[in-house]
C-alpha cells in the first residue's frame, strides 16, 4: 500500500489527487514546484531553455504570463543557488543566446564521498547548534540536515550538556558577513568611542567574535591601512562600495591576532595593594603573594598583583571603596581616587 | 508558506531521498527521529514526493513512496539519490562552528573533532575557503580568577555532566565580595557572549541557578548522584539568560559622555537623551533593574564622575558615602595621605 489509507496499488490517480491535496493543504506548492524544478533540470542530459522548463515543471502554469513566469523563475534559480545547487547555464551552440539553456551538474551537485564516525557526527551536530539563536542558524541546520542523509546516527555521550553558542545581535552582522565572504568593498557610518559618526569605506578581510563582542577587520581605504572596526558601532545601513571579489585578503593575516592585538593591553606591571581582612576575595585569588599586616594594621594584607591596563584595573579596584587601597603604582593609585572624587561629588579643582 | 520555510523544507527533502533510498522498509519513526521530525511531518513530506517527479508527470515519471505499513519504502527517485553539496553559508556554518569548539577546554572528543573538521572541509572544497572570513573566540578570558582557575572549573563542570554526579562549588559573588559553598547537580555549560555558565540545581538555594564559571573558585566532583530534580527546568537562554525581575529595585542613572559605554555592556532596561533639566554634563539617561543594588554600587564608584544617581536617592547618598569613607582610607593609610 503506498500514499494514502485507502488500500490498493501505488499508482492509483486518486491516490495521487489525495496526496496531491494534503501536499498542497500542508503549504508545499512553492516547494512542490522546486522540487520539480531540481528533478527535472537533474534528469535531463540536454540543456533546458526557459520554454522548456515552463512545460516540465507543472507549477509554472499558475503563471498567467511570460513576464510572471519569468520572474518566477529568476527567484527559484535564486533560491536553489543559495541551497548549494549548481545551476549552470550553457547550450549546444555557443553562438546562438536563443538556444541557451540550464541543468543542474550532477557532479558538482553530490557530495563527495564521506563518512563520519558517529563521534564526529555528534561533534558536528553541536557545531551546528552554536548558530542556534544567530544568523546562519538556517544554513547551520540545512547543512546538518545533509549529513544526517549520509546516515550514521551521531553518539552524542561524550558532548552531554554543553552548549557554546554565538548570538550575532548586531544589525551589521548580516551584510558584513556576506560581504566578507563575497569580497565585495563596504562602506557604513562608525562611531568611535566619544566622538561624532564618520563615513569608513572598508574592504572586508574577517569578522570576529572577541570575548563576546564582533569586530570587522580590514583594509580602511581611506587611512590606507588596517583597522579594526566594533560591530556595535555601526550607526548606519551597511552598503556595498564595489564589486564582489574585487580585492584579496592578504595571505597570513590572523584577524584574531589583529582584533586582540587592538583590544588587549600590551604589558602587566605589579601593583601593591592594602586589602582589608576577609574582603577582595577576587583580588586575593589572582594576587601573586599576600603579606598579613603586623601590630596596628593586622586587620589588612598587602596583597600584590599584577595589572595589564591602569583604566581597566582602577575601574575594579574603586568599585572596592574603602576595602581595597592602592599603594603602588601611582598612576593606578591616582586613577582611583580620580574615580572615587568623582562618585563623592567632589570635583578635580578641591582634589587633595 | 513563506520563501524561507519552502527552501528549507526542499533542502529537507533533498536530504530525506538518499536516506530513505538506502535505508528501504526503515520504521516511519526511526526515519522521523533520524530527521529530528514528528511522524506528521515525514508523512507531509512523503506525500510531497509522492506527486513530484521527471517532466511528463505521469505516474511512471513520479517518485514511489509507500508508508502506510508504518514502513518507509522509496523509489524511482534516480535524479536526486545523492545527498548534495553544501551551500557556501552551510559550510561555513560548520566549518565555523567546529573551530569554535576546538577551543573549547576540556572537550574530550579531540579525535572526532579534528576528523570531522578535516573530512567536512574535503567535503566542502571551495565552500570551506570562506569559513576564513568568521572567526569566534570562545577561549576563557576576561576572568577575575585568572584563566587556569576557569579552566580546572569547567573540566571538572564536564565531568560531572558526563557522569551525572554532583558538584560541590565554592563561587565567588564579586557584586557582594562574598564566597559562597553549594552543592548543584549540574544541568548544562553555556557559552554564550564569550562567557561559560553553568547551569545547575542549586540546594542551597533549592532553585536553577546559573554560575559564571570564570566565578567558580574551586569545584570538586563529589560521590553522589547529580541528576536534577524533576522540577528543574532550563530556562531560554536567549531571552531569560538575564531577563531581570519585575520585583527588582529600578535605578535611574545618567550618564556622562564617558561612561555612555555603559549601555554597551549592561542590560538597561531603556536609554534616553538626558532631559533640559538634568545635571549639565549628563548625556544619557538610562534604567537598570536589579535584585542586588551591590553591584551598580560598584559600577558607580568606578563611573566616577561619569555618572550620577537621579533615582532612588539614598542610592546616591550611600554612593558618595562609601566614595568619601574610601577616600578617608587613602588618607590614612600607611602609605601616607594624599596621592
Amino acid at each position: 500500500m503506498s500514499g494514502s489509507s485507502a488500500g490498493g496499488v501505488g499508482r492509483g490517480a486518486g491516490q495521487r489527487g489525495a496526496a496531491k491535496a494534503s501536499a498542497a493543504a500542508a503549504g508545499g506548492r512553492r516547494t512542490e514546484r522546486l522540487l520539480n524544478l531540481v528533478i527535472a533540470l537533474s534528469a535531463t542530459r540536454r540543456w533546458l531553455t526557459k520554454q522548456q522548463i515552463r512545460e516540465a515543471v507543472p507549477q509554472y502554469a499558475d503563471c498567467a504570463t511570460t513576464q510572471a513566469f519569468e520572474r518566477m523563475f529568476e527567484r527559484d534559480k535564486e533560491d536553489l543557488r543559495e541551497l548549494g545547487v549548481p545551476l549552470v547555464m550553457g547550450g549546444e551552440d555557443p553562438l546562438f543566446d536563443d538556444e541557451a539553456g540550464y541543468k543542474i551538474d550532477r557532479d558538482a551537485y553530490a557530495l563527495p564521498e564521506i563518512t563520519f564516525t558517529p563521534g564526529e557526527l555528534a561533534v558536528l551536530s553541536l557545531a551546528s547548534r552554536v548558530w542556534q539563536q544567530a544568523s546562519l542558524a538556517g544554513p547551520a541546520t540545512r547543512a546538518l540536515v545533509k549529513l544526517r542523509s549520509l546516515g550514521v546516527e551521531p553518539d552524542e555521550s561524550s558532548l552531554v550538556g554543553l552548549e557554546p553558542r554565538v548570538r550575532t545581535s548586531e544589525p551589521a552582522f548580516d551584510p558584513l558577513y556576506a560581504a566578507t565572504r563575497d569580497r565585495t568593498p563596504v562602506t557604513f557610518e562608525y562611531r568611535r568611542s566619544g566622538g561624532e559618526p564618520g563615513t569608513r569605506h572598508v574592504e572586508p578581510w574577517a569578522i570576529v567574535s572577541w570575548h563576546g563582542r564582533w569586530y570587522l577587520v580590514g583594509h580602511d581605504r581611506d587611512r590606507a591601512d588596517v583597522r579594526v572596526f566594533r560591530l556595535s558601532r555601526v550607526s548606519s545601513a551597511v552598503r556595498r562600495d564595489g564589486r564582489p571579489g574585487s580585492y584579496s585578503v592578504p595571505e597570513g593575516v590572523d584577524a584574531r591576532e589583529v582584533v586582540a592585538g587592538s583590544v588587549r593591553a600590551p604589558v602587566s606591571r605589579p601593583a601593591r595593594l592594602r586589602v582589608r581582612s576577609g574582603t577582595g576575595l577576587a583580588l586575593r585569588r589572582r594576587a601573586t603573594g599576600v603579606r598579613p599586616g603586623h601590630g596596628p594594621d593586622a586587620s589588612h594584607d598587602e596583597v600584590l598583583l599584577d595589572v595589564a591596563d591602569v583604566e581597566t584595573s582602577a575601574d575594579e579596584l574603586a568599585g572596592y571603596g574603602a576595602d581595597v587601597v592602592v599603594l603602588d603604582p601611582p598612576e593606578l593609585r591616582a586613577a582611583v581616587l580620580r574615580r572615587l572624587r568623582g562618585a563623592a561629588g567632589l570635583s578635580e579643582q578641591v582634589a587633595r | 508558506m513563506s520563501g524561507r520555510a519552502s527552501t528549507e523544507r526542499l533542502s529537507r527533502l533533498l536530504a530525506e531521498v538518499p536516506y530513505l533510498l538506502t535505508h528501504q522498509g526503515i520504521p516511519l519513526t526511526e526515519a522521523a527521529e533520524h530527521f529530528g521530525l514528528s511522524t506528521d511531518d515525514l508523512v507531509h513530506d512523503l506525500e510531497l514526493l509522492f506527486v513530484c517527479g521527471t517532466p511528463g508527470h505521469l505516474p511512471d515519471d513520479l517518485i514511489d513512496a509507500q508508508w502506510d505499513s508504518g514502513y518507509v519504502y522509496l523509489s524511482n527517485a534516480d535524479a536526486i539519490a545523492r545527498p548534495s553539496r553544501l551551500a557556501v553559508d552551510e559550510a561555513v556554518a560548520l566549518l565555523v562552528g567546529l573551530r569554535t569548539l576546538a577551543e573549547v577546554p576540556g572537550l574530550h572528543d579531540r579525535e572526532a573533532l579534528d576528523g570531522a573538521l578535516a573530512k567536512l572541509s574535503q567535503a566542502a572544497g571551495e565552500a570551506s575557503a570562506a569559513a576564513d572570513s568568521v572567526a569566534v573566540d570562545v577561549r576563557v578570558a576576561g576572568s577575575v580568577l585568572g584563566a587556569a582557575a576557569s579552566e580546572d572549573a569547567l573540566a571538572a563542570a564536564r565531568t560531572a555532566l558526563r557522569e551525572h554526579r554532583r558538584l560541590h562549588l565554592t563561587y565567588l559573588v564579586p557584586s557582594r565580595d562574598e564566597r559562597t559553598e553549594r552543592d548543584v547537580d549540574p544541568m548544562r555549560l553555556l557559552s554564550v557572549d564569550g562567557r561559560w555558565y553553568l547551569e545547575a540545581w542549586c540546594h542551597r538555594s533549592e532553585g536553577t541557578r546559573l554560575f559564571r564559571v570564570d566565578r567558580i573558585e574551586a569545584a570538586t566532583v563529589l560521590e553522589v548522584d547529580g541528576t536534577p530534580p524533576p522540577q528543574a527546568e532550563r530556562r531560554d537562554v536567549d531571552s531569560d539568560l538575564f531577563r531581570p525581575s519585575p520585583d527588582d529595585l529600578v535605578v535611574t542613572i545618567d550618564l556622562a559622555p564617558q561612561a555612555a559605554w555603559v549601555v554597551d555592556y549592561y542590560p538597561v532596561e531603556s536609554v534616553e537623551p538626558a532631559p533640559e533639566d538634568a545635571w549639565e554634563e549628563a548625556q544619557l539617561r538610562v534604567r537598570l533593574r536589579t535584585a542586588d543594588t551591590r553591584w551598580v554600587h560598584r559600577l558607580l564608584l568606578r563611573l566616577g564622575a561619569g555618572a550620577r544617581v537621579v533615582d532612588p536617592g539614598w542610592l546616591g547618598v550611600d554612593v558618595r558615602e562609601a566614595a568619601l569613607a574610601a577616600l578617608a582610607a587613602y588618607d590614612g593609610g600607611p602609605a601616607g595621605a594624599g596621592a
